[in-house]
């Protein structure tokens, strides 16, 4: 214990230092940190990342820079163990990033926000998709390309609430942790919104022979549309048999639900019914421009997160040089409000830091198909 | 009171698809004393066969009353030559060894299947056509009763009905009746036991190939898993209802329906199962064999 203590001061005293530095270090060049994994078996999670911020980085140096100045990667290991990410981040502070690319797992990104907010210091993770990163607002300095958990739910709740205008929701889940979660996500999300009320919240258990039971609780319900977060087989039946007894009440589900098989086994009674999914990437030409540059240089095909990473390089990049600045608050503000051109999209952020247009959209069963919804 | 008849009405084609299965191990039960835990799978297959006769007779164009004709006469078939197999081989060998034993053998007959029927279909849910059409006469009482609502439970009432018939009135349910009570005996008076029992399982298995075709219509989509629930459920009822015994297994059958059904309705359906096995354990405190099983000293 005294060991630790002895060890951790000079630690915190060296943090507490450099606070005051950045500014002053950072006059020849912008310094973009980028920590993750980048060894050990988390290794292929954050190496991608690395290359993103290596190409971005190379190909805004060859056009002169951010505002006049060279851009220099900081790269540090933290092998997505929170333990180590906490020692990652102090040494990226102490080296005087002026923005962090990273981390890369939620546990590790945690553990390092808190040192990378003392600093005042814009983080921002290709990866890290755990919710309360950014629900919890005990991290003003971070943002992320990725669409965190949460973000289906949101979304379903955003299209039910604000495009569909239901104002009564039946939420049903099969008790498992995707679709119990992401359920609960949903109904908390509508009661915050104060715009709708959750007339039903419900499990259902996963292969039953018949739903008919709890069909007649939804319409008992009145509700205007089912939320159901839980899979494909037990989606299929459920709204089956809400057809079979001739009830229109809207069907919106979850990226599970947005499969082949659901269309396969629901056949007719699939019409109509919404689903979010992940956006299709493959008619963005950034995208494909951005795996070339890739292929080009590591001679292979870019691994998880590449694009997300190389997103989040961008976006980082395009805020400094917005604000004109490399001041904290100045790139918080350029981040919510300026649009960027990404291999995943055009995208900003909100005011909590998730990134607006990117992970998932709506689609509609239309005709046998999944089509964007309202196109 | 109208949501109350709904529940009722839906309990009611929940509680007839786990009489239907019931059947199948109250009568096995009954005559040999063994939990034929393979019995959830025949009706699986049952509904396999269905599938794919149905669907190589709508490509070949045949009408409607003709594919649910022969799909239904073959899944029948079907599950009863391998309800005849099993009996055979898993479990004749181990007449008269411990009883533990044909269980053991149950069991791995049970997950055998399932593998067989993944390893040849996939694991994932194959879209089952609606055999049974809607009827236009339903049409105005759609919204609360559907047509395959009302089939399955007239199905149910026939097939108990022709069961208790064949039991009582026939030779061979005479047979039965003496096999269940003493085999040694029934053997020594000229009964030939074997013969009996491959036809309880010939009888129980095409009961449950009857029931699968049904639910699977009624669900619209089966894996090679659905044996397993539907199975375990139905083995609930046969116990709740007092095993060996045959209007016992309907009566279970539709008590744990309506049970779910209306633990679901005012209750909440995370709870279902809850309920449903609470309601066991009480029926079981004060009746051990059951609502109409006899407690009778055990034999063996």
């Amino acid at each position: 214990m005294t060991l630790r203590k002895i060890f951790f001061l000079p630690n915190l005293a060296l943090a507490g230092f450099f606070l005051f530095c950045p500014a002053a270090q950072a006059a020849d060049t912008i310094k973009l940190g980028v920590a993750g994994a980048h060894s050990g078996d988390l290794a292929s999670y954050g190496i991608p990342t690395a290359h993103a911020a290596e190409l971005v980085v190379k190909k805004v140096n060859a056009a002169g820079g951010v505002l006049g100045r060279k851009v220099e990667l900081l790269v540090e290991d933290d092998v997505c163990k929170p333990e180590v990410a906490t020692n990652t981040a102090a040494k990226l502070v102490a080296d005087g990033a002026t923005v962090v690319l990273g981390h890369i797992c939620s546990g590790a990104t945690k553990a390092a926000l808190g040192t990378y907010r003392d600093a005042r210091i814009v983080v921002m993770s290709p990866s890290a998709t755990n919710p309360e990163l950014t629900l919890s607002g005990l991290y003003p300095n971070f943002y992320r390309t990725i669409a965190s958990d949460d973000a289906q739910a949101r979304l379903e709740v955003d299209f039910a609430l604000n495009t569909l205008g239901f104002k009564k929701i039946a939420v049903i889940h099969d008790k498992g942790d995707y679709g119990k979660g992401l359920a609960e996500f949903a109904k908390k999300f509508i009661e915050e919104s104060g715009k709708a009320e959750v007339v039903l919240f419900e499990g259902v258990t996963p292969g039953a022979v018949d739903y008919s039971a709890v069909v007649q609780k939804i319409k008992r319900s009145r509700a205007e549309a089912v939320l159901f977060g839980g899979y494909h087989p037990e989606a299929s039946k459920i709204v089956s048999q809400m057809r079979k007894k001739r009830m229109t009440t809207a069907f919106i589900s979850g990226d599970s639900v947005k499969d082949e098989a659901f269309l396969k086994v629901a056949a007719d009674a699939a019409e109509g019914v919404y689903a979010s999914g992940p956006r299709d990437l493959s008619n963005n030409p950034l995208a494909a421009q951005a795996r070339q540059e890739h292929r080009e240089a590591y001679k292979e095909d870019p691994g998880q997160f590449y694009l997300e990473g190389y997103a989040a390089a961008q976006a980082l990049l395009n805020a400094i040089d917005k604000a004109g600045s490399t001041d904290y608050e100045a790139i918080r503000t350029a981040l919510t409000a300026h649009d960027v051109a990404t291999p995943v999209g055009t995208i900003r952020f909100d005011q909590r830091g998730d990134a607006v247009g990117v992970g998932f959209t709506m689609y509609q069963v239309k005709n046998g198909a999944f089509v964007e919804a309202g196109k | 009171m109208d949501y109350f008849f709904e529940l009722l009405l839906s309990g009611l084609t929940r509680g007839s698809i786990y009489a239907l299965i019931a059947l199948g191990y109250t009568m096995v039960y009954g005559i040999i004393g063994l939990i034929n835990f393979a019995h959830g799978e025949i009706y699986m297959l049952g509904s396999f066969t269905a599938l794919i006769v149905a669907s190589v007779l709508h490509m070949k164009g045949f009408g409607q009353a003709a594919v649910v004709f022969c799909s239904v006469l073959s899944a029948i078939f079907y599950a009863s030559a391998y309800g005849f197999t099993i009996e055979k081989v898993a479990y004749r060998p181990l007449r008269n060894a411990p009883r533990l034993s044909p269980l053991i053998s149950a069991i791995g007959m049970s997950i055998f299947l399932q593998n067989y029927v993944l390893l040849a279909q996939t694991a994932d849910f194959q879209p089952f056509p609606s055999l049974i059409p809607e009827f236009p006469f339903m049409e105005p009482v759609a919204h609360i009763v559907g047509s395959s609502d009302l089939v399955i439970v007239g199905t149910t009432g026939l097939v108990m009905l022709l069961l208790h018939l064949v039991v009582k009135h026939t030779r061979i349910g005479k047979a039965m009746r003496a096999t269940a009570q003493d085999r040694t005996m029934a053997m020594l008076v000229g009964v030939n036991t074997d013969r009996v029992i491959s036809a309880t399982f010939i009888l129980g298995s095409a009961l449950a190939a009857v029931g699968g075709v049904l639910i699977a219509s009624h669900i619209g989509q089966i894996n090679f898993a659905i044996g397993f629930i539907a199975g375990i459920k139905a083995f609930t009822a046969a116990v709740l209802g007092g095993i060996g015994s045959i209007p016992g297994a309907v009566l279970g059958g539709l008590i744990l329906g309506w049970t779910e059904s209306f633990a679901t309705g005012y209750i909440s359906s995370d709870y279902e199962d809850v309920f449903a096995f609470a309601l066991l354990v009480l029926i079981l405190i004060f009746r051990p064999a059951g609502i109409l099983g006899r407690s009778e000293v055990q034999k063996v």
